[in-house]
């Protein structure tokens, strides 16, 4: 009789534990699904910044552009022959 | 009130209200059963309708980028404003900031939110500017929702617009490779399973039900800086001669890379016009009689008949030839040349006498081989496979005009893909505009014959030739120019196309270039004095970016160094500008 009381307790605290296990894995998996959600949206913030900086980089590195900075700006013309020094190894 | 009366109630009654009890547990329990175990599935189905939702997982389009990884096409998201209209009508007064901010007109929108009241979608203006969408989100409507739009940008704009192409609103290639290879940019949206609380926030997500295939990137074989150069000289070109249109295609031989591709009129792919004129690639779609740029090929044909050899003597007096009662006729009376001196000069009379001889099969093959009437395989949508006649329908007088570029038609990449062939000793690869692409090579021509005939190509920018003006400081250039008539519906009119399609440096040919400059209006027409000074600048920028040597490097470093020393000796290096 002891011993049914007994696995019967026993049984009970499983049952008990494993509800409470339960709970905090739920808890735990909605605290982390929010997470994963955070980080995603991060990461798309992330790439979005990155394509705009690549858009950027691509107009500002626009052969139009440096041709005109280069030419007009900065005063600078293709060198001539006798401008030009041929390093040979 | 005694005990007796208490038991006066009859049994009966008692036992009738214990068994109505009864039946109404019996009635719950058996609902309730009934619920859980019979119909749980409908009605869990049910519940989670009310807070499951399934939802989108947005994919991004894949960049386009040129061979060393520039960005050609890129995917940004921005937002669109849509709108609940039967939210938003409750409230017709929010109208009124919506339209400002939008800078659209108010009673247009409300009618069209009143045409469509029984639906809670609609969109009111998509891809805004970033300062327009926080104006939208500062003004905090009821029923006004921003939603992230991807958007293509095209950082080139006009230069490579036509070999690109573009997308429409819904983010779908609508021409050039957007359009050939949608697929593959796309990706495929994936969805996930969430449960979002009353106000629509997603408080879990349940499961993935299928990932997002992202957009693949798409590796071009184009160089920026190239397609940049062959398009501002192209565009220089044509307003200069105030041509109708033009293409230039740069292909590097060993690979067939298709290095430039560039046309005018273009258009700018932001902002694609329903002007269709401008939106073609020419390069590729347009046809058009190339002229003297077929002669070395009817030449190699010769060679290959064995009929003559390079310098065999061909006597071109007087000028003009008759067949069949059509005269052909040369600009001068060239006299007694050799087969060499047909592609110098560019001699119809000399390259009709060889045709003649030929069977005209062997004429036909060779146009064949080298790819001629038939579509390059590049992989562009709306490939134009230009017209070669099958040599059984030839006429004899057709065989002549063949032979100089008359009564076929090609497109300006068929002839680059061509002069590659004639450049690499006859061997033959199918041009690529995506990097990775296989390209088998075959075989369409005796290598000793492409020798010669590429030696020949080498005199046309010699003296006595007519292509000195795509000479290249420095390199040996090979080429031949072109300048056919147009044909019209009443003949050939006096409009012209002026070509030039050549390759450098002869020695050891890298680069093959091919101009096509249509209806050049302003007096000049000649493929010599039109279309070769492109090519020589478009070769010579092609050149020195891509760090190819000249023929002869000593010699020209020796000829430099005797210049300095003659010229110049107070010239300061360090000076700058002189």
């Amino acid at each position: 009789m002891n011993a049914r009381i007994f696995s019967i307790l026993i049984l009970l605290v499983t049952v008990i534990v494993s509800a409470l296990g339960v709970v905090y894995t739920r808890h735990e998996s909605r605290g982390q699904a929010v997470l994963l959600g955070e980080l995603e949206s991060d990461r798309d913030a992330i790439i979005a910044e990155w394509s705009r900086l690549q858009l950027e980089q691509a107009w500002l590195a626009d052969a139009g552009q440096v041709e005109a900075q280069a030419r007009e700006e900065l005063g600078m013309q293709e060198p001539t022959d006798t401008r030009i020094l041929v390093v040979k190894k | 009130m005694t005990s007796e009366q208490k038991s006066q109630v009859p049994m009966g009654r008692l036992y009738g209200f214990l068994l109505a009890f009864l039946l109404c547990s019996v009635a719950l329990v058996a609902r309730a059963v009934n619920l859980q175990v019979m119909e749980t599935e409908f009605l869990q189905g049910q519940g989670e309708a009310r807070f499951m939702r399934v939802v989108e997982i947005p994919t991004r389009r894949g960049n386009i980028v040129d061979r060393a990884g520039e960005p050609l096409a890129v995917s940004t998201p921005v937002d669109s404003v849509w709108v609940n209209p039967s939210e938003l009508l409750q409230t017709p007064e929010d109208i009124e900031p919506l339209a400002t901010a939008l800078g659209l007109d108010a009673d247009e929108i409300e009618r069209r939110l009143n045409q469509r009241s029984g639906r809670e979608f609609v969109w009111i203006k998509r891809r805004l500017h970033p300062d327009v969408a926080a104006q939208i989100e500062s003004l905090g409507l009821r029923g006004v929702y921003l939603q992230k739009e991807y958007r293509r940008f095209y950082p080139a704009g006009e230069v490579a617009g036509h070999v690109i192409g573009f997308t429409n609103i819904d983010d779908v290639g609508q021409e050039g490779l957007e359009l050939a290879y949608n697929d593959w940019l796309q990706g495929k949206p994936g969805s996930k399973r969430v449960i979002r609380d009353r106000k629509g926030r997603t408080v879990e997500h349940v499961e993935v039900i299928r990932e997002a295939e992202h957009g693949h990137e798409l590796r071009l074989t184009l160089d920026r800086r190239l397609q940049y150069l062959a398009y501002r000289e192209l565009k220089r070109t044509v307003l200069k001669h105030d041509a109708r249109s033009g293409s230039v295609v740069l292909l590097d031989i060993a690979s067939g890379d298709v290095l430039a591709m560039a046309n005018q009129p273009s258009y700018n792919p932001n902002q694609p016009s329903q002007d269709t004129d401008g939106l073609r690639n020419r390069a590729v779609t347009d046809v058009f009689e190339p002229g003297s740029v077929m002669k070395p090929f009817s030449v190699a044909a010769a060679l290959e008949a064995g009929i003559v050899g390079p310098h065999t003597p061909i006597d071109t007096t007087p000028g003009t030839i008759n067949v069949s009662g059509h005269t052909i006729s040369d600009h001068h009376n060239y006299g007694p040349i050799d087969v060499s001196m047909i592609i110098t000069k560019s001699s119809n009379v000399g390259a009709t006498k060889l045709a003649l001889q030929l069977e005209s099969e062997q004429l036909w093959s060779l146009y064949d081989r080298f790819g001629f009437g038939d579509v390059t395989g590049v992989g562009f949508p709306g490939e134009s496979a230009g017209v070669l006649r099958n040599h059984r329908r030839w006429r004899r007088v057709e065989q002549a005009t063949l032979s100089y570029g008359y009564g076929l038609s090609t497109t300006t990449l068929q002839l680059a893909s061509a002069y590659a062939a004639m450049a690499d000793e006859g061997r033959m690869r199918r041009p690529s505009l995506i990097q990775g692409a296989s390209n088998p090579v075959v075989s369409v021509l005796d290598p000793q014959i492409a020798r010669d005939v590429a030696e020949m190509l080498e005199t046309v920018t010699g003296p006595e030739g007519t292509g000195k003006q795509a000479r290249v400081k420095h390199y040996r250039i090979s080429g031949k120019t072109g300048t056919s008539r147009k044909a019209s519906a009443a003949g050939y009119a006096s409009r012209y196309v002026a070509t030039f399609a050549g390759f450098a440096p002869s020695s050891n040919p890298k680069l093959v270039a091919v101009v096509m400059i249509d209806d050049p209006s302003d007096g000049q027409y000649f493929g010599g004095a039109v279309a070769a000074p492109l090519f020589s600048t478009v070769m010579e920028g092609a050149l020195r970016l891509l760090d190819i040597p000249p023929d002869d490097f000593d010699g020209v470093l020796l000829q430099a160094a005797a210049d300095d020393a003659m010229g110049d000796a107070e010239e300061d290096f360090d000076g700058g500008v002189r």
